[in-house]
């Protein structure tokens, strides 16, 4: 089609140039901008110049050491032991407050754990930084898998030839259109621990034999109710995608299979499954990708806690970036985040890709 | 195994709408009772939830809970910011990413396979991954304004509007359908002397229905529900949207009645467009992924 009627680079540019300039200013710029911020001690307002500090920043965030501590030890050299018997550590400050270890200077605990006598601490210097790192790979790895399964799941119900399916249909997408934040809201009540509905359903179910529980008070549970709310929330549309990808295989198909007695089972691994592979590869890098951005459920829910045990990636962008007035430590988040994505995406695509 | 008989026929489907409705409830519930909450006062909605009560439109049912959060919370002036934010949006979106499609797809000039990769590259960088920079950028941006030059894009309504406008994904719709088309009649066009931007207003949009309608109804849904960056670029009650705006209703006490009457002023508009405009809504989701 490269003839003089359609060869104008002039007007090419000049079609393109508004679209691509709005990208180029608003999400190109600052997505290189983010790596030149994260290597400065960049503040929203600040009246001190900026300052190049190099990888500083991802230093005093990334940093990680594990120490061990010996019991401590009576004067015959027998382990102190509490009440229950636990031997007793020196205080993990005696170490990152010592003059004689500098290098561990001013971090703090993450975790620890036993290893015979002698304890093994995790001590980090941003120890919410990697809360947030973690709870946030915990929710995209427990997320992404059950969300697109339930979706195909939906999608397979959906798929019937039934009288009033498209009702169906509408009803499990609906909760796509409305806001997270709304949804947030509204599971705040479900889950609350003395009016919440989901405490008074699940006493229902059980006869009266469940106690009531307080969902996101409880730092066991607080990240477990609000990945179940997301999936509640965004199931429907990950649905009408391989709802999309289903009716994209062919019906002869099936009735060969049908026709060589295939069982359900064998038609869905055999038929359906083969037929959904690009459907699959797509979904699963749009629910992790939005998965990262995990951020509305935290902010209106429970703002990181209880004791740290929802803090995630972009809650820490912002509540350092924007809260704090810290651009450079949010920017720095931020590039770590983008980086895992990246990550993440590319294994996925590695690991689905045609054999 | 029984032999299929009419009845077990009638047992097996009746086991199938069983299965459709029980999922159905999960879905509808919670929506359910927020809106059925919306009418109930504090203390009975409270009593409710240990019921089915908390379902149904029973006890004292008024719409007080919606006067008080008239009163408690500016909701005119929220849903007024809200609705021309996104809907400046969602125009300028369609008409810039189409144009820039249409030269992507029908113009042959230098750069154009660059330019349409880097727009495309950056599908993959989520928005939440730059709003800290962007943040930056915006708060120092000039504006040459009625009242001249202003040296700050927080708290206006452009800083909402513009940084939305373009994306890759609009960008990417508008090709994929593009392509589709029969390049002759452009040509054919160009023949009898029409010039680009005829062909593309004249010719090429008239044929674009369904990704216009898809193409606004995702731009839709992403603007009428930002929460991230107006929290962070509008401090001024003058500018709020909607989703910000619930923030009113989280003061010391709690008034359910109150947030749930809110909520379901700001989803119930939403929802009703969503029911009449089913089958466009899910088309368009699901035209994101047939490509892939």
């Amino acid at each position: 089609m490269a003839t003089r009627l359609t060869q104008s680079n002039r007007a090419g540019w000049l079609f393109a140039l508004p679209g691509f300039g709005l990208i180029a200013v608003f999400i190109i710029l600052p997505f290189f901008f983010a790596f030149w911020l994260s290597l400065t001690n960049q503040r929203l307002i600040s009246p001190n110049p900026t300052e190049f500090v190099g990888l500083q920043n991802y230093a005093d965030m990334l940093s990680l050491a594990v120490v061990t501590l010996e019991p401590e030890r009576d004067a015959d050299g027998a382990v102190i032991r509490d009440e229950t018997g636990a031997p007793e550590y020196p205080r993990v400050r005696s170490i990152t407050r010592s003059d004689a270890f500098p290098q561990y200077d001013g971090m703090r605990e993450w975790f620890r754990w036993q290893s015979g006598e002698t304890a093994r601490v995790v001590i980090a210097s941003d120890v919410v930084f990697w809360k947030a790192l973690t709870n946030t790979l915990l929710f995209v790895l427990i997320v992404a898998p059950t969300q697109a399964a339930l979706a195909l799941g939906l999608a397979l119900l959906i798929n019937q030839r039934l009288r009033g399916i498209n009702v169906f249909r509408a009803i499990y997408f609906m909760p796509v259109v409305v806001s997270i934040v709304i949804v947030s809201l509204l599971w705040r009540f479900i889950y609350d621990g003395q009016d919440g509905l989901l405490n008074t359903v699940l006493g229902f179910l059980t006869f009266g034999a469940f106690e009531g529980h307080d969902w996101l008070g409880d730092p066991d549970t607080a990240l477990g109710s609000i990945m179940a709310m997301s999936i509640w929330q965004a199931v429907g549309f990950h649905m009408v995608i391989w709802l999309a990808g289903l009716q994209t295989i062919s019906p002869t198909l099936y009735e060969a299979a049908a026709i060589e007695g295939s069982s359900k089972w064998q038609t869905f691994r055999y038929v359906t499954w083969p037929g959904l592979r690009n459907t699959a590869v797509l979904i699963l890098i749009v629910i992790t990708m939005q998965s990262f951005a995990l951020f509305a459920q935290i902010d209106v829910m429970t703002n990181g806690g209880p004791l740290d045990s929802t803090q995630t990636m972009v809650f820490q962008a912002v509540e350092r970036g924007y809260g704090k007035q810290d651009i450079s430590g949010g920017s720095t988040i931020s590039v770590v985040l983008f980086l895992l994505v990246l990550t993440i995406s590319l294994v996925q695509r590695y690991l689905t890709r045609e054999r | 195994m029984a032999a299929i008989s009419p009845d077990n026929r009638g047992l097996r489907l009746a086991v199938r709408y069983l299965v459709l409705v029980l999922v159905a409830l999960i879905f509808v519930l919670p929506l359910l009772f927020m809106v059925m909450s919306s009418f109930k006062p504090d203390q009975q909605l409270l009593a409710d939830t240990s019921s089915i009560r908390a379902f149904l439109p029973v006890g004292d049912v008024s719409l007080g809970n919606y006067a008080e959060a008239f009163q408690r919370a500016p909701v005119r002036l929220f849903v007024f910011n809200s609705v021309l934010v996104t809907g400046v949006t969602v125009v300028l979106s369609l008409a810039i990413c189409s144009l820039a499609a249409f030269s992507f797809v029908f113009l042959q000039w230098r750069g154009r396979g660059l330019v349409l990769s880097i727009i495309l590259a950056t599908l993959i960088v989520p928005f939440e991954t730059i709003a800290i920079p962007l943040l930056l950028i915006v708060s120092k941006l000039p504006w040459i304004g009625l009242d001249g030059v202003e040296w700050t894009w927080l708290n206006t309504y452009r800083v909402q509007i513009i940084p939305w406008i373009a994306d890759g994904l609009t960008v990417f719709l508008f090709v994929q359908y593009f392509k589709d088309l029969p390049g002759e009649l452009v040509e054919a066009s160009r023949v009898e002397g029409a010039s680009w931007f005829q062909i593309y207003w004249r010719v090429i949009l008239p044929l674009s229905g369904p990704v216009v309608a898809t193409a606004a109804i995702l731009k839709f849904l992403v603007m009428y529900n930002q929460y991230l960056w107006p929290l962070i670029v509008v401090q001024q009650e003058q500018y709020r949207p909607v989703m910000v705006g619930l923030q009113y209703f989280f003061q010391l006490n709690v008034a359910w009645g109150e947030v749930m009457a809110y909520l379901t002023m700001i989803t119930v508009p939403v929802l009703a467009f969503y029911l009449v405009l089913q089958r466009a809504f899910i088309a368009s989701i699901a035209s994101t992924g047939v490509k892939g």
